[in-house]
Formats: structure tokens, sequence, C-alpha cells
């Protein structure tokens, strides 16, 4: 079993407990960080998007750098009275506080269980009470990632039973509501439902409301909070129901926001590569190899051009990652389902020079094939929880392995079904008919066996969409008459209508602009 | 930055039907007996609810001491007379793999693998020796025939007698009567094969006969048009 999934977490250096010891003052508020969180305060309070933004993604990252490489910020007590004690601003501050910890240390499991009470008390304030305030689309989207990213910690963390101390096991034990799965699950569906999202996106579609077209900012004096957090929470529902292998409800999560269009998600880089990444890896499993192949094909190509924009922020390092992932996924997509015409030329050059070899050799379905398959899929798949508590029975196990070791099983499972049409494949693309006496011959199987790897192949290629209609994944087709197979030739599809209304609407840009030039 | 929201009013108590708890509030463990029920009715009454059934799955996930082995078995037989949609591989990935080693799971696997891999007849004589499993749902036989209809309409214009009969398991008189019904009702056709016997002709579509097959990929969607109404207009 490939060892690249094991999620390692180092023992806890920091305890606020006994913060003399590692030369850490929690109260001690530099300079900079008074200056920060008074600036900070007042540009929400004034609406100021734009600053909130700089500060946010610049200032915080910068300051963390410099003063807290190691250290977690100066507690919320010590910076309070500097922004008038207001409860909200200390719930923000709190949220990035732990999540500056959660990235930069090891947190313990009271910090896991204090950081799971912040996110109550804010979780609570937005869904019921008005605020008005408007927070950049970047840090609201954080907000749900880290709040989900934090869960499936915690899942890891609270599976991993052998080494736990007495105290850790009486305090999991007390505290059994922190990141219960029903929570989590629970705020996020509230958020949605709470903000109408569903229904905003609906009468968008019939012009009657503003909120892909204003990035989901409130422009008539209103907040922003509520309605992009129940937006970006739909994605959170897909990424959660992943974790737990539920693709099926993850994807229907996801239905109200049409991924063939800009939106909402596309104006975070996180949350397009966070909503694509789930979306494809959701779509290979139930065996919708088109569908998978095509958005990841999108989304490579797009943080092939613009990834040089990202290099100085701090989700640099999480794009790349995804990236690779994503081309381990069209790797396996292409080797179960070898359609190499869906993916661009860029796109195709880069998964040859990554994955060339890997691919050939995934399609030989011998030994090999299977490690190789394993090995692929452990490196990208989502790190799957096991979302019950501990039985707390002795003798204590580890279990934080338990769900990935049953997707990957029933993962290999799948391609070992899908074995013999490689070969099956091979013979097709050279005759145009064939006999299944003589094809059996080739194959070196009877006649029955070779009848039923052909209905394998049918089955396997002719995938049910969300519609329940068949949908055919093949790239060699067949029918067969009596005893005689005969191929069918699968057309290149060259898509010139999309083609032709991209251009429309290009040069009509161009032309207006153009207009507006006034020569002197 | 924050002002209190008026009080709502108190929500009217309003009965759900499963399938309106399933959308309105699935994450929720007082509603693991209702779901309960439903797998009951679904196979009672057959029909089906996918949702419905991943939302039970997804709460025995949450709590495995509330786990009936027994509803877990006949929601994976629905799943598997609902091919070829994938359900039955989308509710393994939310068992337990100790749970899945289990006898009766085991055998529905087998089933499965068979049904996946076009081994009808394999199907159908396992099936055979754990009827107690596949007779406590009804409508089992007729949805696996279904089944393999179709796969055999994926892939066949015209298929010799026998081979049909090995598929959904009717031989004889009863495969007489069978084929003469589906000449009637579905369009199928019994020829002379060359010497050998029966040759059924099933019924033309998209996937058998490829001539069929719409040059659907290069049509744009009405919505898709209307975007460009101002520019043209």
């Amino acid at each position: 079993m490939a060892t690249t999934y094991d999620y390692e977490e180092a023992p806890a250096t920091y305890d606020e407990g006994r913060h003399q010891d590692l030369g850490y003052d929690p109260n001690f508020v530099p300079d900079s960080v008074r200056s920060f969180v008074v600036h900070l305060y007042r540009h929400i309070r004034e609406k100021n998007v734009y600053e909130i933004h700089q500060m946010y993604e610049i200032s915080f990252q910068t300051l963390s750098d410099r003063l807290f490489k190691d250290t977690p910020w100066p507690s919320v007590d010590a910076v309070a009275h500097y922004v008038d004690n207001d409860q909200v601003f200390c719930l923000l501050y709190r949220e990035m506080w732990f999540r500056h910890l959660y990235a930069r240390l090891s947190p313990t499991l009271k910090q896991r269980i204090d950081s799971w009470d912040n996110y109550c008390s804010l979780f609570q304030v937005v869904l019921h009470r008005v605020v008005n305030m408007q927070l950049p689309n970047q840090w609201l989207w954080d907000m749900v990632d880290e709040f989900v990213y934090q869960f499936q910690s915690f899942c890891q963390y609270r599976a991993k039973m052998k080494n736990k101390t007495e105290q850790e096991i009486a305090l999991l034990r007390q505290y059994d509501q922190a990141w219960n799965v029903y929570g989590v699950l629970n705020y996020l569906q509230a958020f949605v439902e709470k903000s109408n999202i569903i229904q905003i996106l609906e009468q968008e579609k019939e012009g009657l409301e503003q909120f892909t077209a204003t990035d989901g900012y409130d422009y008539s004096g209103g907040s922003n909070v509520l309605k992009v957090l129940g937006y970006f929470s739909m994605v959170g529902l897909l990424r959660v129901h992943c974790l737990l292998g539920d693709y099926q409800t993850g994807l229907k999560c996801l239905l109200p926001i049409d991924i063939s269009q800009q939106g909402v998600y596309t104006s975070v880089i996180g949350s397009h590569i966070a909503t694509i990444y789930h979306y494809g890896f959701a779509n290979l499993m139930l065996r919708r190899y088109v569908e998978a192949i095509c958005e990841f094909n999108k989304m490579l190509l797009y943080i092939y051009k613009t990834k040089q924009y990202h290099q100085k922020s701090p989700q640099y390092e999480q794009i790349l990652k995804k990236n690779e992932q994503m081309y381990a996924l069209l790797a396996i997509c292409l080797s179960l389902c070898p359609q190499v015409k869906l993916v661009d030329e860029t796109v195709n050059s880069q998964l040859r020079e990554k994955y060339g070899e890997k691919m050939a050799r995934m399609q030989r379905y011998d030994d090999e094939a299977f490690i190789i398959y394993d090995e692929l899929f452990s490196y990208a798949c989502p790190k799957f929880i096991t979302p019950s508590a501990s039985s707390f029975e002795e003798p204590l196990v580890n279990y934080n392995q338990d769900a990935y070791r049953l997707q990957l099983k029933l993962f290999l499972y799948e391609v070992k079904q899908q074995q013999l049409l490689s070969g099956v494949r091979t013979f097709l693309k050279v005759y145009s008919t064939i006999s299944l006496g003589k094809l059996a011959n080739y194959l070196e199987v009877d006649e029955p066996t070779l009848r039923t790897i052909l209905l394998t192949y049918k089955h396997k290629t002719h995938a049910v969409d969300s519609d329940g209609k068949i949908i055919s994944n093949a790239d060699v087709d067949f029918y067969i008459d009596d005893d005689m197979i005969h191929v069918v030739e699968s057309m290149p599809v060259k898509r010139y209508g999309d083609y032709f209304l991209r251009q429309i609407v290009k040069l009509e840009g161009v032309i207006n602009d153009m207009d507006r030039i006034k020569l002197e | 930055m924050v002002r209190e929201r008026e009080t709502p009013k108190q929500q009217q108590q309003v009965s759900y039907t499963v399938e309106q708890l399933v959308a309105v509030n699935p994450y929720n463990p007082d509603i693991l007996p209702d779901l309960e029920n439903y797998v009951n009715e679904q196979v009672s009454s057959q029909t089906y609810s996918l949702d419905a059934n991943l939302c039970l799955l997804r709460l025995y996930q949450f709590e495995p001491e509330r786990m009936s082995t027994q509803i877990v078995a006949r929601i994976l037989v629905k799943a598997l007379m609902a091919m070829p949609a994938p359900d039955f591989s989308l509710c393994l990935f939310l068992i337990p793999e100790r749970v899945q080693m289990e006898e009766q799971f085991k055998t529905l696997i087998v089933l499965s693998h068979y049904l996946e891999t076009g081994r009808f007849r394999q199907f159908w004589d396992e099936a055979a020796k754990n009827c107690h499993i596949v007779e406590a749902v009804p409508g089992f036989e007729q949805a696996i025939q279904t089944y393999a209809i179709h796969v055999l309409s994926l892939t066949y214009q015209k298929i010799p007698r026998p081979v049909l009969a090995e598929a959904i398991n009717i031989e004889g008189l009863s495969l007489d009567k069978f084929l003469e019904h589906q000449a009637a009702n579905s369009g199928w056709i019994l020829e002379k094969g060359h010497g050998r016997g029966q040759l059924i002709v099933l019924p033309r579509n998209e996937f058998n006969h490829p001539e069929l097959k719409k040059i659907a990929a290069d049509s744009v969607p009405l919505e898709h048009i209307t975007r460009i109404f101002p520019i043209l207009g």
C-alpha cells in the first residue's frame, strides 16, 4: 500500500498553558500587530472591501512570516481593547488565529475543540443576526475551506487511538460534540438554506436577481457575508460528501452551480480548483470518465495559463499540489477511457511528460499496472474520513486508514473488472468486421467467454448520466449481427458551434473597445 | 456592525414525507427509523429511491451501532435491480469493510460482479443457490432480466436464441411465450437463423445501429445562443 497517503502529525510543541516554558507570551502585542488590528477593524466598519482584502491577503502573511514564523499570534484577549471589544471582530480574529496555528504548528486537542467553539459562535452570529459587513470572497471561501479542513484533520486525529493519553481520551469523551459530523454538515446546510442562495441563483437566470454579476457583493447597502457563505457551502458540502465516500449526494449538492460557466466559484482560485477537483473525482468514481476528463482538462489548462499570477500568494503551494493530483487523476481516467482527443494539446504534452510511461504500463492491465493504479489513486485521492467516534473499547487501535483502504479497494476492483477490455479494444481498432470465432481465437478464449467480454465492454463504456440517460464513453464501438462483429468508427467531435459563439462575443468586444477610442 | 434579527414566528408543525425529509433535513439522526421503514416499503411496493437509501447508509456510517445488516442487504438488492446504474457501487462505498466481509454481502458482491461482467449464466446459477436472499425482494427476477435485455440491446442487432435464453434465464415454452409478447409489444422480430435455429432481431437504437447516432455533439443549446442575441439584434 502506498505510504504517500499517511497524514503524519508531529507531536504538539505548543501548549497555551505553558507559554513561559516555550518563550511565547500571548499577551505581548507588537506595535505592528496593534496597527494591523486597528486598521483592519476600521476597514471592516467602513466596508472597504479592497483594503480588507489587501490586509487579509498580504499584511497578515507578511506579519506572520516576519514575527510569527513558528509561534501563534497574540491572543484575542490581548488585542480586544484596541477594537472596542467588538464581538464579531474578535471572532474573526480568532478564526485567523486558529488558521495560522493549524498552518504553522500542530494544534493540541484542546485547541481543536476551542477552534470548533469559535466557528460555532461565528456561524451563529452570521446565521441568526443581521451582519452589516462586506468581506472579500477570498476570506469567506477560506472560512468554509478551513472549516472543512479542520473537520477532516480532527477525524484523522481522533481515529489514531493507539497512542492517546488518558487526558486526551477523557477530553474526547467529554467534548463529543466538537467536530461532530452532524454539526459540520448541519452548519453547511444551514448556510445554504438561510442564505436562500439556491433560489437566488435560479432567479438570476431569469434576470430577477443580481449575484454573479456583482461577484456576490451587495451594492445596495447590505451584506454579502451570508449569501456568499451559503454559496461556498455548496462546494463545502461536495467536499465533505466526497470525504465520506458519498459521491452521488456530493454532486447533488453542487448542482445549483453551473460549472460550464464562470461564477462566484471562479472568483477565488482556491474555490475554483476545489470545485473541479472534487467534481472530477466524484465523476471518476461514478464511472463518468468523459465528464471527468473534460473538466480536469479545462481546469489544468486554466492553471497552466494563470499560475504565474499566483506565485506570491499563500495559496501557491496548494495550487501546485492540486495541479499535480489532477494530472494523476487525468492519467487514470485516460487509461480507463482512452479518449485522448478530449484533451488539449498543452495539457496532453504535460501529461505525457509526467505520466506517459506509467499510462502505457497501466493499459497493459498486468500486476504491475495495478500497482501503478494504486499508486496514482493513493496520491491523488481526497483524505477520506471515518465520521463516527471511537467506541473507546480496548484494545485501542488506529483506524484512520480504514476509509481510504475501502475506497481504494473498491476502485481497484472496478479496474480489475475492466481488465480484458484493453485487449478487445486493440483488435477492434484493426478490423472493420471480424467473426466471433476468429476474435475468440486471437484472444485465446472460447466463444461464450468472448460474448461476455463484449457485453462487459458495452456495459462499462456506456455510463448512466445524472438524468438516467445512457451516454457512450467508447472511443471505438461495435455491434454484433448473429456471430459477426461490425466495428464502428467514431468520428472526432469538432465543436464548431461553441467556437463560433466565443469568437462572435470576442469580436463584439473588440469592436466596442475600438468605438470607445476617440481619434483626435 | 451587528444588530439583532426579529425572532421568527413559530413554525407550524407539518408532517413530511420521507422524500421531503431527505431533501430538507438529511443530517438528522432522528429520521433513521423512518428511512428504515421506507426501505421495507420500497421492497414491498416495488418502488425505489437511491437518495433515501444513501441517506440511511450515511446515518449508519455516523452511528455504526444502529446499523441493521438486514436493511443494508435489502438496500443492496434494490441497488442491483437498478442496473445499469452504478447504485450498487455507490452503496458499497458507504458500507464498512468488515460488514462487507459477512457471508450475505460477499454473495451479493459476487452476484454484482457477474452482472457487471456480462456473466449471466453464472449469475443465475449463483442466484438459484441463494434464493433466500433474492426471493425476499419482489420484482428481482424481472429487474435483472430488464438489465440483461438492456445490455444485449446495446450490443446485438441480431442475437441467437440460446444466447438470449441464457441471459434472461428463460427456456422452452416460457421463452416462446416471452418472445411472442416482446414481438407484439416491443418491436422484436423473430427470424430464422441460417440452419441453426431462431435469431431475434432487437429494436434499433443508436448503440446497436450507429447510423442512428445523432450528431448531437455539435448542436448548441438555445441558452447559449441567447447570449449573443444582443449582438445579432
